[in-house]
């Protein structure tokens, strides 16, 4: 179930961004989804690649600074209200939500989110038994193919 | 655990036998050889004539070794001022060598050696490598720089007498230190501390796991080092790291050296009589108290030197060491009278930053502070660069690690810095001595 993101640590400063992103266009690897997380000295680049072990094992190479942390893909109705039941359901359950961004891809109406869970097992649990679907690698990897 | 499983003591080797001399021998022994020193100085170069004849003495007044302290002090500005051989006592057809210390700061100074100097300077390095437990079979990777630098030809000369294997790998290329360290089952390194710690970081990313090689001591130095380093260097590589003193103005390396006890180095007293002193007044200091390191040469013939001033600020201690050498030991050299940086009034140094930074879970030792003056006011900026174990993926997690550093700093130095997280591997990697400062004042 549970994704494995990477996270970049960039300085801020010109050309920071551009130097993983290319490294990754050189190697073929695509990006499936990212986000970047600003602050005024440095940001953290997140990025979610199909081969995250060579992805990583080539940023670090270059001298970048890579971190593997665990993400959920979830399914959120794509009308509104849609992620407000998610959220519902996650704050009844206490759950610590560190931060989420956005797929462009789109099925049924249904949209996919990424969230970063203090505890991401529990939040599987908590997931399930609110039958929000959680979406797995697998399944992930399809549905960008298709 | 295997690799340090030799008792401490197990191994006597009879080239440390002049580190055990009783007390009373080795000073006859030390006032023989400054007498002898002094008329050499005093015959030979025209500045130590100069300065002992200021004074009203001439060489025979040596008649004790207290009498040392009624000797005029020279320091880098007499070596700079007599550029390039204005200092030597012997005749050019006698030297044998010239090396030269770029110095932190202006022109180079030339130190030169006759064969007599180089032999002692031989047997020092030998007796370095033995007092750590190296001997005989060993084999030394010597990382420290060949060429006009002390370190590299020293460390080199020192290892052939022990009879270890020498690999005159020199400084820099990384990786193929690296790969010299796995493939040539090196099992001790010389080179400074700040590049040792370079190149495990470079092995960790290369994947080898430095505790499972043969590898067991370091001979660090030529640079100012603190005990947190030495726990962080002994820790990840599972080497025993050990503290080598010397300065290219007395010999080179091999001034002071470690024993297994670690408990600071032992000083080659037999050649070379160490003094502290207060850096201010001038004042020798009780033993234990911190003040300058003055170092006499005992038997140096191409350039002696009478009472040089170090800038090195250490402690001297006579206490007996658990290794039973009769040798003096001196603390570890954390800082430099001439490293002090005054921020707003306060007197900092880079190794109190460093410790701060330490103190801080995970915080690197690899940093660099940057002076600026901005409105007329002081500004330190600690650079740190970011690792795997501290960087959080949230801005928070970041934003509580510059916290953390900052108060740490503020809490050592007693002045707020800057803290400027940075990426790994951003700031420039010595391969000799680490540039910790860059000072932009322009004053």
């Amino acid at each position: 179930m549970k994704l494995k993101q990477l996270s970049l640590f960039l300085e801020n400063k010109p050309g920071a961004l551009s130097a993983p992103v290319k490294l990754l266009a050189d190697a073929g690897i695509n990006i499936l989804t990212l986000s970047i997380a600003e602050a005024q000295q440095y940001g953290i680049l997140r990025l979610l690649v199909r081969d995250w072990k060579g992805a990583k094992s080539l940023l670090e190479k270059h001298g970048l600074l890579v971190k593997v942390t665990d993400v959920l893909a979830i399914e959120v109705a794509d009308r509104p209200g849609g992620l407000a039941e998610v959220l519902a359901a996650l704050e009844q359950a206490g759950l610590n939500l560190e931060y989420m961004y956005a797929f462009t891809l789109k099925r049924e109406s249904k949209g996919l989110l990424l969230f970063r869970f203090g505890d991401p097992d529990k939040a599987i649990d908590v997931l399930q038994k609110h039958k929000i679907n959680v979406v797995g690698k697998a399944e992930l990897f399809k549905r960008l193919e298709g | 655990m295997s690799k340090h499983s030799i008792p401490k003591m197990a191994r006597f080797d009879p080239i440390s036998a002049p580190d055990f001399l009783p007390p009373g021998q080795l000073g006859e022994l030390q006032l023989q050889r400054l007498q002898n020193m002094v008329t050499l100085a005093y015959n030979g170069v025209a500045l130590f004539r100069r300065r002992l004849n200021d004074r009203g003495l001439k060489p025979e007044d040596v008649q004790t070794l207290d009498d040392i302290t009624r000797l005029p002090f020279c320091d880098k500005a007499d070596l700079r001022d007599g550029y390039p051989f204005g200092l030597f006592a012997s005749p050019m057809s006698e030297v044998v060598r010239l090396h030269a210390s770029t110095g932190t700061t202006g022109k180079p100074i030339v130190v030169a050696y006759t064969q007599e100097d180089i032999n002692v300077w031989t047997n020092v390095m030998c007796r370095s490598f033995a007092a750590c437990g190296l001997h005989r079979g060993d084999i030394i990777q010597n990382a420290y720089g060949y060429g006009l630098f002390t370190g590299g030809l020293g460390a080199h000369y020192g290892g052939e007498a022990l009879g270890a294997t020498v690999i005159p790998i020199s400084g820099g290329n990384t990786q193929r230190q690296i790969m010299v360290l796995k493939d040539f089952k090196v099992t001790a390194i010389c080179c400074t501390p700040s590049y040792f710690l370079h190149i495990l970081d470079q092995a960790a990313e290369l994947g080898v796991a430095m505790k499972d090689l043969p590898l067991r001591a370091g001979v660090f130095g030529a640079e100012p080092w603190t005990e947190s380093m030495r726990q962080r260097i002994e820790q990840e590589s599972g080497i025993k790291a050990y503290d080598i003193y010397g300065l290219s103005e007395i010999i080179g390396p091999g001034v002071a050296m470690e024993c297994p006890c670690q408990a600071g180095p032992h000083v080659f007293e037999d050649y070379f009589y160490p003094e502290v002193i207060d850096a201010a007044t001038g004042k020798p200091c009780p033993d234990g108290v911190e003040g300058e390191l003055v170092l006499t040469t005992l038997s140096k013939r191409a350039m002696p030197m009478i009472r040089y001033r170090t800038r090195d600020i250490t402690a001297l201690t006579s206490e007996p060491c658990g290794c039973g050498r009769t040798l003096r030991r001196i603390k570890r050299i954390s800082r430099r009278s001439d490293d002090m940086i005054i921020i707003r009034g306060v007197n900092v140094y880079p190794s109190q930053i460093e410790t701060a930074l330490l103190k801080v879970e995970g915080a690197l030792p690899h940093y660099q502070i940057i002076l600026t003056r901005e409105k007329g006011l002081d500004e330190m900026e600690v650079q740190v660069e970011v690792t795997q174990e501290v960087f959080s993926d949230t801005v928070g997690g970041l934003e509580q690690l510059q916290a953390r550093l900052t108060k740490s700093i503020e809490t050592t130095t007693g002045l707020r810095p800057r803290v400027r997280l940075i990426q790994p591997r951003s700031i420039q990697r010595s391969e000799g001595k680490a540039k910790r400062v860059i000072d932009q004042r322009n004053m």
